[in-house]
């Protein structure tokens, strides 16, 4: 049976599956009964400092969209870090920590940009017995109109300063949590390694407006006539934080910084994808607050019977495997020709591929063959693009595979040796070393 | 005893007085907005969509389908009545198991198809509730049309004739519109007045005038239509039934199904509707499990459907003799009627051959529903003599009889299935054919 067990910075806990700071783990009810659920460690709701918290509002605080059958695919939210008293937070923190010792605890924090409040308030987290902080530089509204949260995370110079300062305060592990809404993820990431930080975990929320009300003419979620950019998670982030997450696996100069991967995160598999990127653990929220606490067992059982069936004994036996796969684009070797091919007995003749492929690619998919409703890939046009793949309601019904011999859409032979971009002779920066020599 | 001695039984009232508007209520309820929601999402927006394909009226269901999924359901109602004005009748009667939903990507993926009758219904329920109307009319051709028979092909084809700008007169020959729809469906399939309701939105349009109590060959005829209108359509339906030849078939409680259904869903409270305790239904199509079904409901406790073919080759599909079965319906294949039995002047029993061994079965009433039946009678007398073709009026692809200006559609053609859907198809095409030629 496959070992799930991790540990991150010297942080343990029995699974990666750690639920990140947000609603879900705001008191100790919802965290015990999370760690009941299965939930291997918390990042506790954000923590402001000492004195009156702040104030949430009161109307809708998420936005929505939906897939097929009102499935939650990504949410939004205008919440703000706890509206609890710090004294009641750090007692519900130490006692459940006491509770729960081979649980992971961290704490999450954001305190104005400067050193005393920072160096204040790690000495009170330091108390509960917590097992580290996360510095919470990724709140995309509210809080970063007031310097805090992205504001902070959007400036390399603050992550590094205030990474310094924690390190220099604190013998906890500090983990630099990261905004998306930067242009290169792998500049903030860098800084917190600058500053000393023990990990990065990512991708905070993105800045989002789910829908407009076409009544009001108000976006979403709407508070009295008016709205506010909110916080994008849940399914549909997913492939931004991938990104986001190999941009900082593969990149030398952060190669090798603890990661916990935040975004989407919704099954097994979604967890496995990170961890293949590098990731010690997950975080997890709008699956959570989709379906409540439980999903974790399918999440442990799932990633359990994956390593079990790949003879990984370990997390660590697949961490980062996928990294030296993730390359840039001039290295895809060019010489790798595919085609597509359906599987006519799985195909229920929806007609998806071809019409996909006539109006908007490249016509190479029939939809009458001898009078009949046929769909048949016409080889001599198929360029390998995987749309009909992508639009076909039927998994599986239709592959792309590799060929080899003579490619019947260009008629020329294929070369079975790796070839890319850099050699190729369309490239003009090939032309120009060639006039050169 | 003897189930041949029991004494006759029909009478009215059998059931609880509660019982019937639950035994009579709608086959399918209609779906709530998130039903349909569910349901819509189902759709996988195919291209050359096969159900498009295999609706005889080709209305584009899966844009339909998706209007409904993104919170039109107004617009969706708008696709379905540009193909087809009785949209909302088609979506309760259509055998779609036999049509859009057999061929339906869906059913061949996981043998569930898209549940398009209910979808088109919650459309066409929607646009009527909100007595939403789609079409205008064009300015007047000034040209006069008329159309024999207010049944789903005379008024398709009157409704896109008058869309066109033309007037249009309609003569019935019964007190109400609808035809089938008004006199022949079964109640379950259509209750709450609904015929008459889609009669009331389809006429709205204006320039329709009905005339009721006008049959073709008594109180008009077709010279003089002919004589007195710029196109005549002709689409009065069957107005006979096949006879049953044999011995006793007159006898007081052997019925004709059709005219039994007809003032079943004329009366104003169906259990004043008398029934027999033991019912045999002879035939095989939708109107013999109609009868079969509803004589269930008013309270008979034995109904047996004999069919004289194969289960395979009986018109009701098999998704018509499955709900006969759960209502409790028993049918009986390779019947061969031989003779009633008849005593004191009605009904007892009636006796079949079956694969040379004789059954009888014991029974206060017979209903005969083995089929309708053209009467030509009618257009003769009328200077001219509409060309037949199997007992029916010929008809081109667009629906022209042998007879100049004369159009003509729905059962009393010989051509397509006799479904209200086809009617509707071939008046709809006759119209667009008599605007052609009044335009020329």
């Amino acid at each position: 049976m496959a070992d799930l067990s991790t540990n991150f910075l010297g942080i343990k806990s029995p699974n990666p599956f750690w639920l990140a700071s947000a609603p879900p783990t705001d008191k100790q009810y919802n965290v015990e009964r999370a760690f009941e659920a299965g939930w291997g460690g918390v990042v506790w709701k954000t923590l402001g400092e000492a004195g009156p918290p702040v104030v949430n509002v009161n109307g809708p605080r998420y936005g929505a969209i939906w897939g097929a059958d009102r499935r939650l695919l990504g949410l939004n939210n205008i919440e703000l870090i706890t509206d609890r008293d710090l004294e009641i937070n750090l007692e519900e923190i130490k006692a459940t920590k006491k509770n729960w010792p081979d649980r992971a605890v961290v704490v999450s924090l954001m305190v104005p940009c400067e050193e005393e409040p920072w160096k204040k308030i790690l000495g009170r987290v330091a108390e509960t017995g917590a097992d580290g902080v996360e510095l919470n530089f990724g709140c995309p509204h509210g809080m970063s109109e007031r310097g805090m949260g992205a504001a902070v995370g959007q400036v390399p110079e603050y992550i590094q300063m205030v990474a310094e300062w924690c390190k220099q305060h604190t013998d906890m592990p500090v983990i630099v949590k990261l905004t998306p809404n930067i242009t290169d993820i792998r500049r903030p990431a860098e800084a917190a390694m600058r500053g000393g930080a023990d990990a990065v975990s990512l991708i905070n929320t993105i800045n989002s407006i789910t829908a407009v009300d076409l009544d009001s003419f108000a976006p979403e979620p709407t508070i009295d006539g008016k709205g506010s950019h909110g916080g994008y998670c849940g399914p549909a982030v997913k492939p931004i934080a991938l990104s986001m997450v190999s941009e900082i696996a593969r990149n030398p100069e952060t190669h090798g910084l603890p990661i916990s991967g935040i975004g989407g995160v919704t099954t097994w598999r979604d967890a496995a994808e990170f961890i293949a990127l590098g990731c010690g653990t997950v975080q997890v929220c709008t699956a959570a607050m989709t379906y409540g606490f439980k999903v974790v067992q399918e999440m442990i059982a799932g990633l359990e019977n994956y390593m079990d069936e790949k003879g990984f004994e370990t997390i660590e036996d697949f961490r980062g495997k996928a990294v030296p796969n993730v390359t840039d684009w001039q290295y895809l070797n060019l010489n790798y020709v595919t085609k597509a091919k359906i599987d006519q007995e799985a195909c229920i003749k929806c007609g998806r591929c071809h019409i996909a492929c006539e109006d908007t690619s490249h016509q190479a998919i029939t939809n009458m063959v001898d009078g009949k409703r046929h769909f048949e890939v016409i080889e001599e046009e198929c360029v390998g693009c995987n749309l009909c793949v992508n639009v076909c309601p039927v998994e599986g019904c239709i592959s792309m595979e590799p060929i080899s011999g003579v490619d019947p859409r260009t008629k020329k032979p294929v070369d079975p040796d790796y070839a890319n971009w850099t050699t190729h002779p369309n490239n003009p920066a090939v032309w120009a070393k060639e006039a050169a020599e | 005893m003897n189930a041949d001695q029991q004494a006759r039984d029909v009478k009215a009232g059998r059931l609880d007085p509660d019982a019937y508007s639950d035994l009579f209520s709608d086959l399918h309820p209609p779906l709530d907005g998130h039903e349909a929601h569910v349901e819509a999402d189902r759709c996988y927006f195919c291209y050359d969509a096969p159900c498009m394909e295999a609706c005889p009226t080709s209305i584009d269901i899966p844009m339909f389908i998706r209007e409904i999924s993104t919170g039109n359901p107004l617009g969706a109602a708008k696709t379905i009545f540009e193909q087809n004005i009785f949209g909302g009748m088609c979506a309760r009667v259509c055998p779609t198991e036999t049509l859009c939903e057999e061929v339906c990507v869906r059913e061949t993926a996981e043998g569930k198809p898209v549940k398009i009758g209910l979808l088109q219904r919650f459309a066409t329920d929607a646009a009527m509730a909100a007595e939403k109307q789609f079409f205008t009319r064009a300015p007047s051709t000034g040209k006069r049309v008329a159309v024999v028979g207010a049944g789903p092909a005379g008024l398709a084809c009157a409704h896109r004739l008058a869309v066109k700008g033309h007037d249009v007169d309609v003569y019935e020959a019964h007190p109400k519109a609808g035809g089938l729809n008004e006199y022949g469906i079964a109640s379950y399939k259509t209750p709450d007045g609904f015929a008459q309701a889609e009669v009331d939105y389809i006429t709205a349009i204006g320039g329709i005038t009905m005339h009721y109590e006008k049959a073709l060959g008594a109180e008009i005829s077709l010279s003089q239509l002919s004589a007195d209108y710029d196109a005549v359509f002709l689409g009065m339906g069957l107005a006979g039934v096949n006879a049953l030849s044999i011995d006793g078939a007159d006898a007081d409680g052997s019925l004709d199904a059709v005219s039994w259904i007809g003032d079943l869903r004329q009366a104003s409270d169906v259990s004043t509707v008398p029934v027999g305790r033991r019912v045999v239904v002879i035939g095989g199509g939708m109107t013999a499990v109609d009868a079969a079904v509803q004589a269930r409901a008013l309270g008979a406790d034995e109904v047996t459907i004999c069919y004289r073919g194969p289960k395979e080759r009986m018109k009701a599909s098999e998704y018509e003799q499955e709900i006969a079965k759960v209502r409790g319906v028993s049918i009986r294949y390779g019947m061969t009627p031989k003779s009633m039995i008849v005593e004191g002047g009605t009904v007892a029993g009636i006796t079949f051959d079956r694969g040379g061994e004789t059954v009888t079965i014991a029974c206060d009433e017979v209903m005969k529903a083995i089929g309708q039946a053209f009467v030509p009678d009618s257009l003769n007398g009328s200077g001219e003599t509409i060309a037949l073709d199997g007992g029916r009026i010929a008809v081109d692809e667009e629906g022209r009889t042998s007879m100049a200006k004369v159009w003509a559609g729905g059962d009393c053609v010989n051509a397509g299935d006799d479904l209200t859907v086809t009617a509707v198809s071939q008046g709809r095409d006759a119209a667009e054919s008599i605007h052609s030629a009044l335009s020329a």
